[in-house]
């Protein structure tokens, strides 16, 4: 998830939205007029807080970057959010364990070496080795073999996963661990990126000084100023460059960005502030962007401590959940930014269910108020939502429990921590009082990846301790189910199971709310709250 | 002289000792873990996490970690960031933008400080002086960061001077608007402090001598009033300095320049040690030096004050 969340949250403060990551359409342009493909545009950025390695990036300063000069075996069509095959030519499995890659010829690296099927699986090998030091290590943890190399503790034993096998230059194979139908989906996320063999001799250099196999290639990164790419002639993907490069330029604040978007010197930007939410669309006209981004904000809790465990208490999660105005605070505090939330996955994601949720997302303050009686009351009659005081939260924090102390009158207050991580300790370190605030980031769009990874028994993201053998057991099921569709259903099914437990009230859908200059045209933003880069065309 | 300035540079060095070990201290009892912090929401990996513990040698108890810190900073290296780049790098593309944005401040300030004080001051009641203390209240009671956004919306949004934001952070006419409008703060200060300082001394006994004479005036107001009245204003802009390198962070923020404040708010977010601790200590050396060159400019000022 965390692609995007990360920079945000940390770096961003003041400036605030943080959540990112986005559903699919966008607002087209207005009146199209001649481009010019070797013109370059500008996207505001903030400094990376790595080094430039696909598996180290997973925060959206670096990420968006590392997205242009790196490009894996598939991506996610901007248009849909549906998985369309790059470097792969195709990907095939019989038995959702092992799967046989096949490469197209004639991808070239930046440097003019090919990709080849060896790139690949040393790049995997590298990046899952704890010795790199990379954030992303565990995204190749369904890999045969990854407990050789990345042992919870001590060194590893071996520098190879034992699941990758390499056939020619154009083929190799992959064997998982366990059956995981829709491993192609995770195959998306930048981690899997290839590497050129120069850089296993100096990650660091290389760390500096990308070179990658995407549509953009490295030219100069100044730091905290600006990261300049440009077209790569030889980029064989689906997505040729309708413009010459992108200058990510950093900035600190929303505010400055903004203002710069408005008098044209930045050309398309990431979030408009906060406090230009309410004026945005007036100020760059059909120039702004309003559309879904694959992230959901929740109301997480306490499933691990005595008061919330009892199955009863189901029904006051339930209760408070119905207690919530989502379209009043959504409309209001949040300024339209934001979309209320009927289930659990985001909108726009392959298996998005409408209604997931049921009755009890909806605002009702009299069953709220009967449901909370039912389950025997909030403890202590009194709810504390543990939230980071860094992220612009505090607004709509307040008027949820507003809205609860109002309809049902529970005593509800926020409790702010300092910043992001200071929240994040206390959370994994189950230091909360009832309720915190979480939220989930897409990080390919699909279902299982708002499910599985959060509300899995045991699952690396289940702050909640929530622990249900129905949902695990159709959540296993959909894993092992023979296609995709199949699984897309089968964790339709598991996220029938969570209305009845209520581990995390969902609340509403981020949107990317944002606007780019008079001077490029055909800006539209995906599911992860980017633009679709090479489709970005600058008036000639 | 040479042995007061000898004494003065030797007491830096337990102050240096101090000052890193303090900012040391705080940034490492600051709340949360910055290497989980890295992993963003999502469930921190323990063994990688180890691994740049290990790099970072952030699983040494805090003494170590000063001590290796501290041995590796007398030979020039004053360690990592997160991003993998040399703190010396860092330091070394952000110190040159916030010294040119801050002396263009200060000069400005000084300059135009002065020239405003010295004017309320000798004609005072009459209507420059009035204007000039209706205009400093003004500024004095505006926050800088209001202040900035005006600036912006003026003179970059609706006339079209400037960019709203400094698009090249070496540029130095660029740095105008925003070294403006940091010093404008000081200006006030320091017009106010000369009008003030310039009011009293024209009622002390050694200028109606020096009237009495029959000096003329311009020689009575640069070298009997104006060097007398400097001495709070001096005292003023030393420090002053050392608070303009600081405090740029909200102006910084405002204009996009990529300056100390930046690096240093995004440091301290993630609380990384090496790059606070090493930007910390230049401005505590900055600080040091600019009032040990006060000082000395006292005894340049005032023939009284002597140093042995």
């Amino acid at each position: 998830m965390p692609v995007a969340a990360r920079a945000r949250w940390v770096l961003a403060v003041a400036t605030s939205v943080a959540l990112v990551a986005t559903g699919c359409s966008s607002s087209g342009g207005g009146g199209s007029s001649s481009s010019d493909a070797s013109k370059t545009f500008s996207y505001q950025s903030s400094e990376p807080q790595n080094a430039l390695q696909p598996a180290n990036a997973n925060e959206v300063g670096g990420g968006r970057i590392i997205q242009n000069l790196f490009k894996g075996l598939v991506d996610y069509d901007p248009t849909n959010a549906k998985i369309r095959m790059q470097v792969a030519d195709k990907i095939e499995t019989s038995d959702s364990q092992t799967f046989a890659i096949t490469l197209k010829d004639g991808w070239k690296f930046h440097d003019g070496t090919p990709v080849h099927a060896k790139n690949f699986v040393d790049a995997w090998n590298w990046g899952a080795n704890p010795a790199s030091n990379q954030i992303n290590s565990s995204w190749f943890s369904d890999i045969e073999g990854y407990q050789d190399i990345h042992p919870a503790t001590g060194k590893p034993t071996v520098d190879k996963m034992s699941g990758l096998t390499v056939t020619d230059d154009l083929h190799f194979t992959v064997k998982l661990s366990h059956k995981v139908s829709y491993f192609e989906y995770k195959l998306g996320y930048i981690a899997f990126s290839p590497l050129p063999d120069g850089f296993f001799k100096d990650p660091a250099g290389y760390g500096q000084k990308p070179v990658g196999n995407g549509a953009y290639q490295f030219v100069s990164w100044a730091h905290n100023s600006q990261v300049v790419t440009k077209a790569f002639p030889d980029y064989q993907g689906v997505d040729k460059p309708k413009n010459g490069g992108i200058v990510f330029k950093m900035y600190t604040t929303a505010e400055a960005a903004y203002a710069d978007l408005q008098s044209s010197n930045l050309d398309v930007m990431d979030q408009v502030p906060p406090s230009a939410l309410a004026t945005y669309k007036n100020d760059l006209g059909d120039r702004a962007v309003d559309a879904p981004q694959g992230a959901i904000q929740n109301i997480g809790f306490t499933l691990y401590q005595a008061d919330w465990a009892a199955p009863d208490k189901a029904k006051v999660r339930q209760g408070l959940s119905m207690a919530i105005d989502r379209d009043v605070i959504t409309k209001t505090v949040l300024q339209g930014s934001r979309k209320p939330a009927t289930a659990w996955v985001a909108e726009g994601v392959e298996g998005y269910k409408d209604g997931a949720c049921g009755d009890f997302c909806k605002f009702d303050p009299a069953k709220a108020k009967q449901l909370i009686q039912d389950g025997g009351g909030v403890p202590g009659n009194k709810l504390l939502i543990t939230y980071n005081a860094d992220g612009g939260h505090k607004e709509w924090v307040d008027a949820v429990c507003n809205s609860i102390r109002q309809s049902t009158g529970v005593d509800c207050l926020g409790d702010p921590k300092p910043d992001f991580k200071t929240a994040r300790a206390a959370i994994t370190g189950h230091q909360i009082n009832g309720a915190f605030r979480t939220g989930w980031v897409q990080d390919y769009p699909l279902n299982a990846n708002f499910l599985s990874d959060v509300y899995r028994t045991g699952a690396a993201s289940n702050d909640f301790g929530y622990s249900s053998p129905q949902f695990d057991e159709a959540a296993t099921k959909a894993d092992e189910a023979p296609s995709v569709a199949d699984t897309v259903t089968g964790y339709q099914q598991a996220e029938a199971v969570l209305p009845s437990g209520m581990p995390a009230i969902p609340l509403w859908y981020y949107r990317t709310n944002s606007g780019y200059s008079s001077k490029v045209q055909n800006v539209k933003f995906d599911s992860f709250g980017n633009p679709a880069w090479t489709q970005v065309e600058v008036k000639g | 002289m040479g042995s007061y300035v000898l004494r003065r540079v030797l007491q830096m060095i337990p102050v240096f000792f101090g000052t890193t070990l303090l900012i040391f201290v705080m940034v490492y009892s600051l709340p949360g873990d910055p290497v989980t912090a890295l992993f963003g929401d999502k469930a921190a990996d323990p063994a990688v996490v180890a691994s740049i513990k290990h790099t970072y040698y952030l699983d040494q108890p805090i003494w170590k970690q000063y001590l290796h810190y501290m041995g590796n900073l007398f030979q020039g290296d004053f360690g990592t960031s997160f991003t993998g780049r040399p703190v010396s790098d860092i330091m070394a593309d952000a110190f040159p933008v916030t010294i040119r944005l801050a002396l263009m401040a200060f000069v400005f300030e000084m300059v135009l400080g002065l020239a405003l004080g010295v004017l309320s001051g000798l004609k005072r009641g009459s209507i420059a002086d009035t204007l000039v203390l209706i205009l400093t209240l003004v500024v004095i009671s505006i926050p800088v960061f209001v202040l900035a956004y005006i600036a912006q919306t003026v003179f970059a949004t609706n006339l079209g001077w400037v960019t709203p934001t400094v698009q090249d952070s070496y540029d130095l006419t660029q740095l105008v608007l925003p070294a403006t409008v940091l010093g404008s703060l000081s200006l006030a200060y320091v017009a106010r402090l000369t009008r003030t300082s310039i009011g009293e001394n024209l009622r002390a006994d050694y200028i109606r001598t020096a009237v009495a004479k029959g000096l003329p005036r311009r020689t009575i107001i640069s070298r009997h009033l104006l060097r007398n009245s400097l001495i709070p204003v001096v005292t003023f802009l030393g420090t002053d300095l050392g608070a303009l390198m600081g405090g740029a962070i909200v102006t910084e923020g405002i204009f996009n320049v990529q300056g100390i404040g930046n690096v240093l708010y995004r440091a301290i977010n993630q609380k990384e040690g090496p790059t606070v601790v090493g930007i910390v200590t230049v401005l505590v050396i900055v600080y040091l030096v600019a009032s040990l060159l006060v000082d000395l400019l006292y005894a340049v000022l005032d023939p009284r004050i002597r140093y042995a």
